[in-house]
């Protein structure tokens, strides 16, 4: 068959801006161009570096294109028997609350739809939670305290007509790029447009910053605490829109003006300059239209909840809200963390943004699904959840497309939770993921180019996920495998889906169902598209809910009206009194340990790690320290560093830089044991939560540093994955032409490079030879292994961090043959230096060349082979060459 | 070639010092003995490697007597004059004795036979020639250098040659193991056939007392037709001893090259120096410049002996070794190896201090090495890039 390529639009499966992609598919060779769509809103074309190596990260070798049982390859029917068979059991014997799900942010709307409807409508327990509680349940909870509902009010297109723009714990520079780059085009046709970064870190963002306000980590509530009350002290207070449109803001002002009162104690809480804060300020005073982007900065904290309101409150305070250029703006982290929202995906959620707390929505949920199973009370929020699972009370758990054992905190006690509990099925692209590794069946979800289904972004944008390629191996769709479960578990005429708009529709019925005045408002409402038929559905133009009759093309802005989804119709000033973080440094652990992303790396690398572009920009997880703090624990740049909390353990390369204060470390959040072998940052976070989002505080736990001893350092470069022993610290990069791995070891070298030298020729048929360079004395051992003339590996051993350059080594990867002159220069890990071209060498004795000869001969008019001697040398030792420079001389 | 080499820096020194004769005891002017193997392989011509004609001497006023007649049996130091074979009489001020080495003939039952002859001198390779002419088996007994390329030479005569070594490693006082392993494997790839480790029990020969056949402790058999002595030379002392000059193992010289006899000087391979005797050429020559400069009386010059370098002369093969190339738990070792180049360098390093190398396939760095080790400059510095060479420092 022959195959054009052919051009489809679909979303980027990463961040929450949600962008637009517009994919030419090669089916045949099953690649895939990807460039910006320029027709979609979010992103008119852009992309970031993740977003255009998607194509790099299609390799099926990674995949898992099977279902497993205990490592076994199964079929799909005795794969999901034994999932359904063991759910019900476990259900019959333990009762509803014994089994979970975990999911992600990552699944499709249509995906989390069925498996949310089969946790809570028949299984009849809410233990349904995802990775979004790591990320966004503080801005969820904050929205839903102060507007009654889950909701962004504002949209991307504000970023252009904002006069300032705060952000704040967001370094959209590598987090959001397209955003960042959104705002940076928004600041270069508007010079007037201020931006301001509060931020503990000078991250990447701050390029495009007038104002960096490094505040103390976690004090951001009383930084805006206290612009609330300057904002009530300058009288810049909207009191018309506090009177009609918001209730508690007296309350809010009194708890900011005991926690916040002036400007000099901001600054001394803060540890700011008074004159950064009044700054700060006079700009937010003096600007009507003020956006303020927040992310994982507010978030992950256990007081998260309570930033994300006092950021709110002043914009109620002001009435900056609802309106073009405005409001408060929570960046999600997911593709789709919003949808997730949408379906309830949350253990305290319900669906269709009903939750517990209001028995008519479980009524009424119960009505629409014809269930009378349904789940009565919250379940169990991701920390709590395999706490549960650890003390034994969680029997059956199914995780989808997340990597828990990564990125939840005190991460090796979700490996113990894992080891605990009997029944633990992983749905997953990837094959080898260190959660996949505690699965007892293993179930083979679609990749990102094969799924098939919408994806709501940041700004409340439902955008279509399309698929690029036919399913690879025997992988099926989440949502297929979950209703396959739902009918061997008895629930079949619930679960009655033969592809995805089927899944869509009935969301979109629930979103509208009863949602009026009579029975209650609700701001998610896409009731228009309930009756879609499959192919508007497969044609859906991106589009921002609400999507109603009375607004079919969508909804950019909410609130504009001033009115909200609070019983009072409200908008809801908190009271906030600021809490310092729930685990203060100490004698033992005297630092505090913040986390977050990379630009080049997205959550725990299981697709990004196989783009060789993508590892280039850092290839090994590093932890950022202030020169001062450095200097004091005895780290020296580039050297390895432990890192230790009172919850786990993790290596990483040093970075001294001032872009840290003192007392703080950074972390990257990415590695997992697939790519290091302890760069896990989960196991370092202490699992404190905030009381009311339930989200854990991954930016602050206390912690230590100190130098990581080893005997030795060192890198390979291989053309063949290694299966590495014996060796403390791995991390493993993935190349174009090999793979890289950074090594540390506290045994001895010599041994282990014999150790590995013999493992690498192992079973090997093709003629091979080595290259050796040992200085023992100093600890350096270098080898370069050649096989069938072509060079496939090389080992750089030293017994400390000085090690050459790679760059040039891995270039003679991307080649068949090596020059004599790369070949003798390889193990130097250096260019081959110039020599002197001295021509065919005529006195071997002292390497003296027929060039330099008749050079000499010529400028100091040599007469006999003595004279030449008593100049160069040459012929003087054994003489052999005398006739040679007699024939120079004739 | 020490004894010339001295002559001519004292000719050049101060060229009215002395009337000198020179007496010789091959018939010929002097020439490089070191080139005697380039000349059985055939890469020089015999008349390559003379380093002075008889013209030369006549125009420095010399007095050259050469041939057997003219071999000096005596030396009488009351007189002050030497004697020759055939009668011929010289005083003399001032005595330089350079009398070679001898090649050490192995004690083995039939070692005069016809066919067995040692590596020495000019007549040595012209018998060599012609038996490679008229014959086809070569045994060589002595993996060292001069045995190397003794086998080296003759084989690419189209002779089969076999070399007897008696240890299992060849060239085993230039080279380490590992580099003499690589040399064998190449040797063996040019066609030399190597009995490692092997003992000689008997020269058997034919029945007009020519060798055919080499007996072996071990009970093996080898035939033969040319037997090559190569196990090394002793200094000719014998007529220095006669003369009652203090001998050890050589001419016992101080650093000046002056014997026990103050009139009498001795360079080269007969002298012993500080206990060493001498089998390589640099260190000859650097006595001579030293012997010339007392004998021209500038009495300012001392000998030492520096490390010594080693260089085989096969073609193709390039291998070089100096100073302490073993090393013991006092010294440090840098190691270079390519198997498929067949490249190993080797550096040992003491106090941060080059103090030997053996360097085998790559040599282009070795007078570098040399430099750095005669001039004992701290390589610390250098380290890094010291074994890829000059270039990489």
């Amino acid at each position: 068959m022959f195959n054009h390529p052919r051009i489809i639009q679909t979303t980027c499966p990463y961040c929450g801006v949600g962008c637009g992609i517009s994919a030419t598919v090669n089916e045949a060779h099953h690649a895939v161009k990807i460039a910006g769509d320029q027709t979609h809103p979010a992103n008119t074309g852009r992309l970031c570096s993740k977003g255009s190596a998607l194509g790099d990260t299609l390799d099926l070798n990674s995949r898992l294109l099977n279902p497993h049982i205990n490592g076994h390859p199964v079929s799909w029917t005795t794969a999901l028997d034994t999932v359904a068979n063991t759910f019900k059991d476990t259900l019959e014997r333990y009762g509803p609350d014994s089994i979970a799900i975990y999911g992600s942010g990552q699944l499709l709307t249509e995906d989390y739809y069925v498996a949310n409807k089969l946790m809570k409508g028949f299984i009849g327990s809410a233990n349904m939670d995802t990775n979004s509680r790591l990320c966004m349940s503080s801005s969820v909870a904050g929205h839903k305290r102060a507007f009654g509902s889950d909701t962004v009010p504002g949209c991307y297109d504000d970023f252009e007509q904002a006069d300032l723009m705060i952000l704040i714990g967001s370094n959209a520079a590598w987090c959001h790029p397209v955003i960042f780059q959104r705002i940076r085009a928004a600041k270069l046709a508007n010079p007037e447009l201020k931006i301001v970064v509060i931020d503990p870190r000078r991250t990447a963002t701050c390029e495009l910053a007038d104002l960096h306000l490094p505040v103390a980590s976690g004090s951001d509530a009383t930084l805006f605490n206290g612009l609330l009350c300057y904002l009530s002290q300058q009288n810049i207070l909207n009191q018309n829109y506090i009177v009609q449109h918001t209730e508690g803001f007296e309350n809010a002002l009194h708890s900011a003006e005991l926690s916040a009162p002036s400007v000099a104690d901001v600054a001394a809480q803060c540890h700011l300059t008074a004159a950064d804060v009044q700054c700060f300020y006079d700009w937010f005073s003096d600007t009507e239209k003020v956006l303020s982007l927040y992310s994982q900065g507010i978030n992950q904290s256990s007081s998260g909840t309570d930033k994300v309101n006092a950021i709110i409150n002043c914009h109620l305070a002001t009435g900056r809200i609802g309106h073009p250029g405005m409001g408060p703006f929570s960046l999600t982290g997911q593709p789709n963390a919003m949808g997730g929202r949408e379906v309830g995906g949350l253990a305290h959620q319900l669906a269709a943004h009903m939750d517990f707390s209001n028995p008519s929505d479980i009524e009424r949920v119960a009505r629409f699904w014809n269930t009378d199973n349904i789940a009565t009370k919250p379940g169990l929020p991701a920390v709590d959840l395999f706490n549960a699972m650890a003390e034994g009370q969680i029997k059956a758990v199914w995780i989808m497309g997340t990597n828990p054992v990564v990125s939840l905190p005190n991460a090796d006690h979700i490996k113990r939770a894992l080891e605990r509990c009997d029944f633990v099925v992983v749905s997953d692209c990837i094959a080898q993921t260190d959660t996949t590794a505690y699965a007892d069946v293993l179930l083979p979800a679609l990749g990102w180019s094969e799924k098939d289904g919408t994806v709501t972004n940041s700004e409340r944008r439902i955008s279509r996920q399309r698929a690029l390629f036919k399913p690879a191996g025997n992988a099926k769709a989440d949502w297929w495998i979950i209703t396959q479960v739902a009918q061997r578990m008895g629930f079949g005429t619930a679960f009655n889906y033969q592809q995805p708009s089927d899944i869509f529709r009935e969301h979109a019925a629930l979103s509208g169902f009863e949602n009026n005045a009579e029975h209650g408002l609700r701001d998610f409402n896409i009731s228009a598209l309930a009756t879609i038929d499959q192919p508007t559905y497969e044609a859906l133009e991106p589009i921002q809910w609400p999507v109603t009759s009375s607004q079919p093309k969508g909804t950019a802005r909410l609130f504009g009206d001033g009115q909200y989804f609070t019983p009072s119709g409200k908008a809801q000033f908190i009271a906030v009194t600021p809490r310092s973080a729930v685990n203060l440094p100490n004698e033992d652990y005297p630092l505090i340990l913040n986390t977050g992303r990379l630009r080049d790396q997205w959550h725990t690398m299981t697709r990004t790690a196989l783009s060789a572009k993508l590892n280039q920009h850092s290839p090994e997880p590093f932890v950022e320290i202030h020169p001062n703090d450095a200097e004091n624990t005895g780290l020296k740049a580039n050297a390895l560093a432990v890192l230790e909390t009172q919850w786990g353990t993790m290596l990483a390369r040093v970075t001294i830089t001032e872009s840290q204060q003192v007392g703080n470390l950074f972390v990257p959040m990415h590695w997992t044991e697939q790519y290091a072998s302890q760069g896990r940052m989960g196991a370092l976070v202490n699992p404190a939560v905030d009381p009311i989002s339930k989200q854990p505080e991954s930016k602050h736990t206390p912690v230590r540093i100190k130098p990581f001893q080893a005997v030795w350092q060192g890198f390979i470069l291989s053309r063949e994955e290694l299966s590495l022993s014996d060796v403390d610290y791995v991390v493993k990069i993935k190349g174009g032409d090999y793979v890289r791995y950074e090594l540390a070891g506290q045994g001895l070298a010599s041994s282990w490079l014999e150790a590995l030298k013999e493992y690498l020729i192992n079973d090997r048929t093709e003629e091979y030879h080595w290259q050796t360079y040992q200085d023992a004395s100093q600890g350096v051992y270098r080898a370069a292994l050649f096989v069938d003339a072509v060079l496939t590996t090389v080992i750089f051993i030293a017994a400390n961090h000085h090690l050459p350059e790679r760059h040039w080594l891995i270039g003679l990867f991307a080649k068949n043959s090596l020059e004599l002159s790369e070949r003798m220069a390889l193990l130097t890990g250096r260019v081959p230096v110039g020599t002197e071209d001295t021509g065919k060498t005529v006195c071997a004795c002292f390497n003296i060349g027929e060039k330099i000869l008749l050079k000499a001969i010529k400028d100091k008019q040599l007469k006999t082979p003595q004279e030449v001697g008593h100049c160069l040398k040459a012929g003087t030792n054994c003489g052999s060459c005398i006739s040679e420079i007699k024939a120079l001389l004739g | 070639m020490a004894g010339m080499r001295t002559v001519e820096e004292v000719l050049r020194a101060d060229p009215n010092k002395y009337e000198i004769t020179v007496f010789g005891a091959e018939p010929y002017a002097n020439y490089n003995r070191i080139m005697l193997s380039s000349v059985l392989s055939g890469e020089k011509k015999l008349e390559d490697i003379f380093i002075n004609d008889r013209a030369w001497y006549q125009q420095h006023n010399i007095t050259l007597h050469t041939g057997a007649d003219k071999t000096v049996v005596s030396i009488d130091r009351q007189l002050r004059q030497v004697v020759t074979q055939d009668g011929t009489v010289a005083e003399y001020d001032r005595l330089l004795i350079s009398t070679g080495s001898k090649a050490v003939l192995a004690d083995i039952p039939g070692k005069s036979l016809t066919g067995v002859l040692s590596f020495r001198d000019i007549a040595d390779v012209q018998s060599m020639l012609s038996y490679s002419q008229t014959h086809q088996k070569a045994v060589i007994l002595g993996g060292g250098l001069l045995g190397l390329e003794a086998a080296n030479g003759l084989a690419l005569r189209g002779m089969n040659v076999t070399v007897i070594h008696n240890n299992a490693v060849l060239l085993n006082r230039q080279m380490d193991q590992h580099a003499s392993k690589i040399l064998q494997e190449e040797l063996e790839q040019k066609g030399l056939t190597f009995k490692m480790a092997t003992k000689v029990k008997q020269l058997v020969g034919d029945e007009m007392g020519h060798i055919k056949a080499v007996h072996f402790a071990n009970g093996d058999t080898l035939d033969c037709d040319l037997f090559i002595m190569a196990i090394g030379v002793r200094p000719n002392i014998k007529l220095a001893k006669a003369a009652g000059l203090y001998c050890e193992k050589g001419i016992v010289v101080n650093d000046t090259l002056q014997s026990y006899d103050p009139r009498i000087y001795a360079v080269g391979e007969c002298i012993q120096h500080r206990g060493e005797t001498f089998g390589l050429v640099a260190p000859l020559y650097e006595q001579a410049k030293v012997c010339a400069n007392h004998l021209t009386e500038h009495g300012v010059a001392q000998y030492l002996t520096l490390p010594t370098a080693t260089k085989l002369k096969v073609t193709g093969i390039n291998l070089f070794s100096m100073g302490d190339f073993i090393g013991d738990e006092s010294s440090e070792t840098i190691q270079f190896t390519d198997s498929d180049l067949s490249i190993y360098k080797k550096l040992i390093i003491k106090a941060n201090k080059l103090v030997g190398a053996v360097l085998y396939g790559d040599t282009r760095d070795s007078f570098w090495y040399q430099e750095l080790l005669e001039s004992e400059q701290s390589i610390a510095d250098i380290r890094a890039g010291l074994i890829f060479g000059k270039a990489y420092v």
